[in-house]
């Protein structure tokens, strides 16, 4: 549906990008996103999704409304980010200054065959988000626009939403830990400390 | 409280409860029976209100809030039941509280046969997934099950569903 070429390495995307995390939450949404954020390095205040599909950006919304000194980032890919098309419209509305979404889009659904996505038909998520009134939208297809993205996502006024074109090409599976009540009680007793056991 | 007063203000006492447990975020798609609770959540300054487009939203939304030390209350009607069901799958892997305040249709005198089947289905949707269920059905029992239902999920780390009746809502009746 258009003329760019997708290039980007989504592991190296997502590395570079948390390279300049400082103290900021971090949720993922299932499937490639939470493998690549895991590549990135193991963080507690990382909070990774093997399921509820859809839920990421807006899981994001509730802990940037619950932390508002604290910016959030959400890594999700771009199937994940289109089962929750109506929280485009939700965050718009709630509008967190604290709250970035990262969607990584290969244009594909990655865990079950590659199977081409809505993105791939030329559906503009950025655009979505846009018209709901997301403060900032922006896409990246190139390095010097990845390594520009990194302060909008953590330092200019939310809600952000950034698109990053990647390609295609195999990488290596790289799982977090998958015991939800594990991956909970360490991102809140690092967040919380001793309010955590409340 | 008599039962005249109770069928009035049971919607304050919910306010009340929620208030006294520390909820500061209430998320919604609306519903009639929770319009003077969503009415008086949006008034109140201490607390964060959210409108959704659909159920399954509040419920990521509100794993998020928990994890960020933030108690909140998810207010829907029971036809919007079954579009949560795979999310709570978050609140079940994580042990992650949920409070589900569900008015209810499709049953006590329902007008609408399109309300009926998600109706008749909601508890035992909420219960093929592990949600507790509490039924609703007196208002003079308002402020002790919603209390119960809270303090279940805040303190035992359980999605708990309050099932308030159409009995206790009353008829919707179209214009003639």
């Amino acid at each position: 549906m258009t003329d760019k070429q997708a290039t980007l390495d989504r592991r190296d995307v997502v590395s570079r990008i948390l390279a300049g995390r400082e103290d900021a939450l971090v949720i993922t949404g299932l499937g490639s996103a939470t493998w690549d954020t895991a590549a990135a390095g193991d963080n507690p205040l990382n909070f990774y999704l093997w399921g509820g599909m859809g839920g990421a950006a807006v899981m994001g919304l509730g802990l940037a409304l619950a932390q508002p000194d604290r910016r959030v980032l959400v890594i999700t890919g771009d199937g994940e980010m289109m089962m929750g098309l109506g929280t485009l419209a939700t965050i718009a509305v709630a509008a967190p200054s604290n709250l970035a979404v990262m969607v990584i889009d290969n244009e594909r659904y990655g865990e079950t065959g590659m199977q081409e996505g809505h993105t791939g038909a030329g559906v503009d998520l950025g655009g979505m988000a846009a018209a709901a009134g997301w403060r900032k939208t922006t896409i990246a297809w190139t390095e010097e626009e990845v390594n520009a993205l990194a302060p909008i996502l953590f330092k200019e006024p939310g809600p952000i939403f950034a698109t990053v074109k990647v390609n295609r090409d195999p990488v290596p599976l790289v799982l977090p830990a998958r015991d939800g009540t594990a991956i909970r009680a360490r991102f809140r007793a690092a967040l919380l400390g001793e309010k955590a056991a409340e | 409280m008599n039962e005249v007063d109770a069928a009035i203000a049971w919607p304050d006492e919910i306010y009340g409860v929620l208030k006294d447990m520390d909820v500061s975020q209430v998320c919604y798609v609306p519903d009639a029976g929770h319009k003077i609770l969503i009415e008086r959540s949006i008034a109140d300054n201490q607390m964060t209100t959210v409108r959704l487009t659909t159920e399954e939203e509040g419920v990521a939304m509100l794993a998020g809030s928990w994890l960020g030390g933030a108690k909140g209350a998810l207010l829907m009607q029971s036809s919007g039941v079954g579009n949560c069901i795979n999310m709570v799958g978050i609140n079940q892997e994580c042990r992650i509280p949920l409070l589900m305040l569900v008015t209810m249709r499709g049953e006590w005198g329902e007008f609408n046969p399109w309300q009926t089947t998600m109706g008749q289905g909601t508890q035992d949707a909420l219960e093929s997934v592990g949600v507790i269920v509490h039924r609703l059905d007196d208002a003079t029992q308002t402020a002790d099950t919603i209390r119960a239902a809270a303090r279940q999920a805040f303190l035992s780390y359980r999605p708990v569903a309050v099932l308030i009746g159409q009995r206790m809502i009353g008829y919707k009746e179209f214009a003639k």
